[in-house]
């Protein structure tokens, strides 16, 4: 190369949709009004038929893909499955990401203040669940004159969303893309969640929710975080990347931080606490815990999707133990049960639960095929 | 087998005996040429089974519902008497297996079609007597990087329904995708079975 081209960020800007028509949610607590903090990426077209929505997993949020300007240090968290020319190309789709009600990033949440009180939420704001968001998802399309999908795309959490898009609302989706989800939590995942929830809620500076204005919980938001991507990780890739490598190379004999694995954690813990409300992760994981299509459908997971009218890609990654290949499996036969059109491929890859995030070149091989099989 | 003309033959074949607008499930379906055939002329829906990273890539890319799994585990995911047919297109030969994916067949389908070459092919004879193991374009493997474990010939097979209670529908034995009627174990390279149990 003799010369560098100039790198041209795609400048992205988050917008606000105000809804003022209050949504019952599944707890049956009501919220009056709530707004929706969300981007776009490329055109909808003439006929209003290439809209993709992307659901976020549990720490993600609307900001999908591209910069917010150009002194953004990283882009939105699936900017490399996302964009022009990716395996979801904003060249022929008009792709929509959101921040679910209940977050941390500009949609009503715990942190936004309650119009009875004049205070924040807090521990106040309802409990939503994978259902809440869809519904406020659907409402969110209609916003945005969007009244039906090419394909309603979500990994991890966001799949479990697309999954229900897929029981909800049958007839506005053609296409559901579920990575790296499961139909429900195993009792094993709803413990680790339980223990991030005990670490918030036990934290000193918790204050019963009410920490705004305050320090807030972050040590125990900070544990939470650092659990969760212990789950998230594989033993051989974090064997691989840290092994028992040492930061000075010999043991000093305390506390401090000494082996390199501590050292990436607490990093990581340290990050997530600064950016993240606790409020919102307790929330969210509620929400993962009680998904459970096929017992809200009073049978098998079968009977919960016999509504779904969408093509299917089911995909999942060999070393992810915490939505392991086997619950993806379980969806497809669900899906096979009631003769959808399904395709599932199982990604061989190192990294545990966070490969959904990664470039792969057979996983984005895939979904690109898939996508570009769409034709909207 | 992308582009491989005999092999279209085979598929040809299999289309004939399939009925319009069935259930089918294709197991080792490749880059899911055959599934792909029989969507378009016969207006079947169904499943492609594959191990293969860019085999199931070339199913996603030709529209075609595949799944990614290893027959040698069996056909749990699927449910009893799902599909019309369970098509086993070459892979038989291939198997550990090989009763218990022709019982899983028949457990998920009505009728089970399969095709593999035939090892008492003339040419083969001629080079096992020659005291080489036979290479051709049905078998074009040496004896040292074969997938095939389990080479069989049409006799063998037909011995080995009839242990099984299996009753066979409709046989058909290929040379260069043409169909051979005489003495079809010893001038027939490719064989093509449709099956199922007996009532």
């Amino acid at each position: 190369m003799t010369h560098h081209e100039p790198t041209h960020r795609w400048i992205v800007a988050p917008q606000t949709a105000r809804f003022t028509e209050p949504l019952v949610l599944q707890s049956g607590a009501v919220l009056n009004g709530y707004e929706l903090v969300y981007e776009t990426y490329g055109q909808l077209n003439a006929s209003r038929s290439n809209a993709v929505l992307i659901c976020h997993a549990l720490s993600g949020n609307h900001h999908v893909a591209g910069y917010h300007g150009e002194q953004e240090k990283k882009p939105g968290w699936w900017d490399n499955m996302i964009g022009p020319g990716k395996p979801i190309d904003t060249e022929r789709f008009f792709v929509i990401g959101l921040n679910n009600l209940g977050g941390c990033h500009g949609s009503t949440g715990p942190s936004s203040i309650n119009p009875d009180t004049g205070k924040p939420f807090g521990a106040d704001f309802p409990l939503v669940t994978v259902e809440d968001w869809v519904t406020a998802q659907a409402r969110l399309a209609e916003h945005l004159g969007v009244e039906r999908f090419a394909a309603v795309v979500g990994g991890s959490l966001g799949g479990m969303q697309a999954l229900q898009w897929s029981i909800q609302y049958p007839d506005w989706l053609d296409h559901c893309l579920v990575i790296a989800a499961a139909p429900k939590l195993t009792a094993q995942n709803i413990a680790f969640n339980d223990v991030a929830r005990q670490a918030i809620l036990t934290d000193p500076d918790f204050n019963g929710g009410q920490y705004y204005g305050g320090p807030g919980p972050r040590r125990g938001l900070r544990l939470a975080r650092m659990l969760g991507h212990i789950t998230y990780l594989s033993d051989d890739v974090m064997g691989s990347k840290f092994g028992r490598a040492l930061k000075s190379g010999s043991y000093q004999f305390g506390y401090e931080v000494e082996f390199e694995i501590e050292s990436y954690l607490r990093y990581q813990g340290d990050k997530f606490a600064e950016s993240f409300d606790a409020n919102t992760y307790l929330l969210m994981t509620k929400a993962l815990d009680y998904f459970d299509p096929a017992q809200d459908m009073g049978g098998g997971l079968a009977e919960a999707l016999r509504p779904a009218q969408a093509d299917f890609l089911v995909v999942a990654f060999t070393t992810d133990w915490r939505f392991a290949p086997e619950r993806s499996r379980e969806i497809v036969e669900a899906l096979l049960h009631n003769k959808r059109n399904v395709s599932y491929a199982e990604i061989t890859h190192g990294h545990g639960h966070d490969a959904f995030l990664m470039v792969d070149p057979y996983y984005h091989g895939v979904v690109r095929a898939y996508m570009e099989k769409i034709k909207p | 087998m992308t582009g491989n003309g005999i092999a279209r033959k085979d598929y040809a074949l299999i289309g004939q005996w399939i009925a319009p607008g069935s259930r089918v499930l294709d197991l080792g379906c490749g880059d899911g040429e055959l599934l792909r055939e029989l969507m378009n002329t016969r207006q079947v829906t169904g499943y492609g089974v594959e191990i293969d990273d860019a085999s199931i890539l070339a199913c996603v890319q030709k529209g075609v519902n595949v799944i990614q799994g290893d027959l040698e585990q069996g056909l749990s995911g699927f449910e009893d008497n799902a599909f019309d047919y369970v098509i086993l297109s070459r892979t038989l030969q291939t198997m550990r297996h090989t009763e218990g994916i022709l019982k899983e067949m028949l457990r998920v389908g009505r009728q089970g079609i399969v095709t593999f070459p035939n090892f008492g092919y003339w040419k083969n004879r001629v080079q096992v007597w020659q005291g080489r193991m036979p290479r051709s374009a049905d078998m074009p493997y040496q004896w040292y990087d074969t997938p095939n474990i389990h080479l069989c010939t049409v006799r063998d097979f037909e011995d080995l329904c009839a242990q099984h209670d299996l009753e066979i529908l409709e046989r058909a034995v290929l040379t260069h995708g043409r169909p051979v009627t005489l003495l079809p174990n010893l001038l027939g390279s490719l064989a093509v079975f449709r099956f199922e149990h007996r009532r």
